[in-house]
């Protein structure tokens, strides 16, 4: 087993077997997208509180919980890249949070059009959509940090650092927004308000929920595919690929005909 | 330990030759401080009530403004290369730097403090209170952004990138410190967020010199 | 005694140097040659234990220097292209502070005496931003002299001095070697040294 992880650890090897595996991902995301989205427009019913437009949560819930599992997961590949010195895992953390950052600035977003027919304001200092804004510029930093720098070795450590001191400080962080919040009294996001979530709400957040998660992962795995490529394009294995081959058969035609 | 003194040393006399480093953190803390009235309006009892605010964002951007030097001109002339090599453990000598850099920086701010709070007419326990809460959240200030300095060493567009990193990081203590007097001014007693800062300067002190080493070593690689 | 194997190097993607194995006793120098941008500073730097190494070892005195690093970084003395000078403390502040970091004593007689050595004196005290560059570098040399570390690795320290200083540097290199110092050095220019010396040819 530990055989196996260590086989896919190389870039070389990984790239064919990402290729399999994000379609499957893909699949999977877009059907329990239709389904939880049908789920939570049609079948859920309406809340007696707050009409048809909280529907908006079966979108603003599940974006912030893979915005920041999301984070996590950079920061479990930054772990593994520093204690391991491996390629693979900086090229994940940096096909991650671009999906990630999405994420976030999508549950800012929905956050933001669900408060204005609520409380009629487009924003509120809510500690949870304070929260995901911190963790939006985090991303926003982890992405300007590594695009920054033009050395990728260099890169893959410094975002990897950046990685892991975000995470440890994202519960800090959170502790002490919700601290703020509360001495504040303002108006609060709440889902469960008043009434018990029904069940069928639960179910459809969830299912989104897991459909946000096999877009992210989908994503992330077809994203690193462009990334290992461009990392490794000067080896004989990238060379011999088909579709790179392709390309170049592409390229020298087309500067032939030029 | 001899080491340390050594940097400490180093630092601070370099600075006091050259000036503008004390004199740019102040001067941006003063400015900050008397720019907010003006953009708010004279009106007293509206400028108690965002007094603890502006003061600390004040003297947060007023301390991250010498950030990007911190390391700087020791990537630039070699001397980071030197500590790097010396027998002493990096993050020991950075921690030096770190002191030494509060000392410039910070500890101008927590003096001045009180001076500017009076122009908000807070009263003299919610003086006291902030600059007890400078005195403890500007350390934090300083380690969470050697981080910051220390990674983005010698790239593009270094100090923007540093304010973008940093900040986000620097919520807790600006939340805390100015909670703090905003505590102490309505009563409520503000132990309990000068007790979460002075945690935070601890686990600030422990993990930000290992932090910012490992960076500094990554940036020296190149 | 110090030895390296295997050693490579790669700067982006392109390979620069690869399996580069050479030792050094007690009393030898190793001279480094090679054409610009062949990878010479990056060896030394590699060396020096500034950047990792993706193949290949290096060992100080028979241990692999990742298990006795504090011994060989006390033993180690490098001079780089940059000086690591502080333009506006003087020759003497510079010399005692560094070696204060570097974790050694170093009396103020011992320091001046240095600088005297190297031609500095009545300059002791004046800032270094004043200076010029040979004495700029006259200054960073004197670091070596009042160094006790046994490995000194100098990238090109012959450059920019005169032909008083370089005779005055050899001088200083040479009583290291007889005092059972070693020395890996680049230089474009011939070296001529006391002691056991080598060369070592890098290329592509």
């Amino acid at each position: 087993m530990i055989q196996k992880l260590f086989f896919y650890a190389s870039p070389q090897n990984f790239y064919p077997l990402a290729g399999k595996l994000w379609p499957v991902f893909a699949c999977l995301a877009t059907g329990l997208t239709v389904w939880g989205l049908w789920l939570g427009m049609f079948v859920a019913p309406t809340d007696f509180q707050q009409g048809q437009g909280y529907r908006i949560i079966f979108v603003h819930v599940p974006a912030s919980w893979m915005s920041m599992v999301i984070y996590l997961a950079m920061a479990f590949w930054a772990l593994l890249g520093l204690t391991f010195n491996t390629r693979l895992s900086g090229m994940m953390t940096k096909a991650l949070a671009p999906t990630g950052a999405i994420c976030a600035f999508l549950s800012l977003w929905t956050g933001a059009l669900w408060g204005k027919p609520m409380w009629g304001t487009w924003w509120v200092w809510d500690a949870r959509l304070t929260s995901e804004l911190i963790l939006f510029f985090l991303y926003l930093g982890h992405i300007a940090l590594t695009s920054a720098i033009d050395d990728p070795r260099r890169a893959d450590k410094a975002g990897g650092i950046l990685a892991l001191v975000g995470a440890l400080n994202v519960p800090v962080i959170y502790f002490s927004v919700k601290w703020w919040n509360t001495l504040h009294q303002g108006a609060s996001v709440s889902l469960t308000k008043g009434s018990s979530m029904a069940q069928v709400m639960l179910e459809a957040m969830l299912i989104m929920g897991i459909a946000f998660w096999m877009y992210a992962v989908a994503m992330a795995l077809y994203r690193v595919r462009s990334i290992i490529l461009v990392r490794e394009r000067h080896t004989q294995w990238v060379a011999e690929l088909p579709e790179v081959r392709a390309q170049m058969i592409k390229n020298t035609a087309g500067g032939a005909n030029a | 330990m001899s080491a340390f003194v050594a940097i400490v040393k180093r630092d601070l006399t370099l600075a006091l030759r050259r000036k503008n480093e004390v004199i740019t953190s102040v001067f941006f803390f003063v400015v900050v401080a008397a720019l907010f009235p003006l953009g708010i309006g004279p009106e007293m009892n509206t400028l108690r009530l965002v007094a603890p605010g502006i003061l600390w964002v004040g003297a947060l951007l007023a301390s991250m403004l010498s950030l990007s030097r911190m390391f700087a001109t020791d990537y630039a002339d070699g001397t980071l290369e030197q500590m790097a090599l010396s027998p002493n453990s990096l993050s020991l000598l950075v921690a030096a730097k770190i002191l030494a850099h509060w000392l410039l920086s910070g500890l101008p701010l927590v003096l001045l403090a009180p001076i500017l709070g009076l122009q908000f007419d807070l009263s003299a326990n919610a003086l006291w209170v902030l600059t007890l809460s400078l005195l403890l959240g500007t350390p934090v200030l300083s380690l969470i952004g050697a981080v910051g300095a220390s990674l983005t060493l010698g790239v593009r567009g270094g100090d923007v990138l540093l304010s973008l990193l940093v900040l986000p990081l620097y919520v807790p203590a600006l939340v805390f410190g100015a909670g703090a007097v905003q505590a102490e001014i309505s009563g409520l007693g503000a132990s309990a967020h000068l007790s979460v800062l002075a945690a935070l300067v601890l686990v600030a002190a422990v993990f930000s010199p290992w932090a910012s080493a490992a960076s500094l070593r990554i940036a020296l690689e190149s | 005694m110090f030895s390296v194997s295997n050693l490579c190097c790669s700067r982006g993607e392109k390979r620069l140097f690869s399996g580069v194995s050479f030792s050094l006793q007690v009393g030898e120098y190793l001279h480094l040659e090679g054409d610009n941008g062949v990878g010479k500073t990056s060896l030394l730097r590699l060396a020096c234990g500034l950047c990792p190494l993706e193949e290949g070892q290096i060992c100080w005195q028979g241990q692999p220097v990742s298990e006795n690093s504090d011994e060989f970084r006390a033993n180690l003395a490098y001079l780089g292209h940059q000086l690591a000078l502080k333009e506006d403390l003087t020759p003497l502040e510079n010399l005692l502070s560094h070696a204060s970091i570097a974790g050694r004593q170093l009396s103020l007689t011992d320091a001046k005496a240095a600088l005297a050595r190297l031609g500095l004196r009545g300059r002791e005290h004046l800032p270094v931003r004043v200076l010029s560059q040979g004495q700029k570098r006259r200054t960073a040399l004197a670091r070596l002299v009042v160094s006790t570390a046994k490995l000194w690795i100098l990238d090109e320290p012959f450059v920019a001095l005169d032909p008083a200083a370089q005779n005055a540097l050899s001088e200083v290199i040479n009583a290291h070697l007889a005092s059972q110092g070693m020395v890996l050095l680049t230089s474009h220019q011939a070296v001529s040294l006391a002691g056991q010396g080598r060369s070592y040819r890098l290329s592509a």
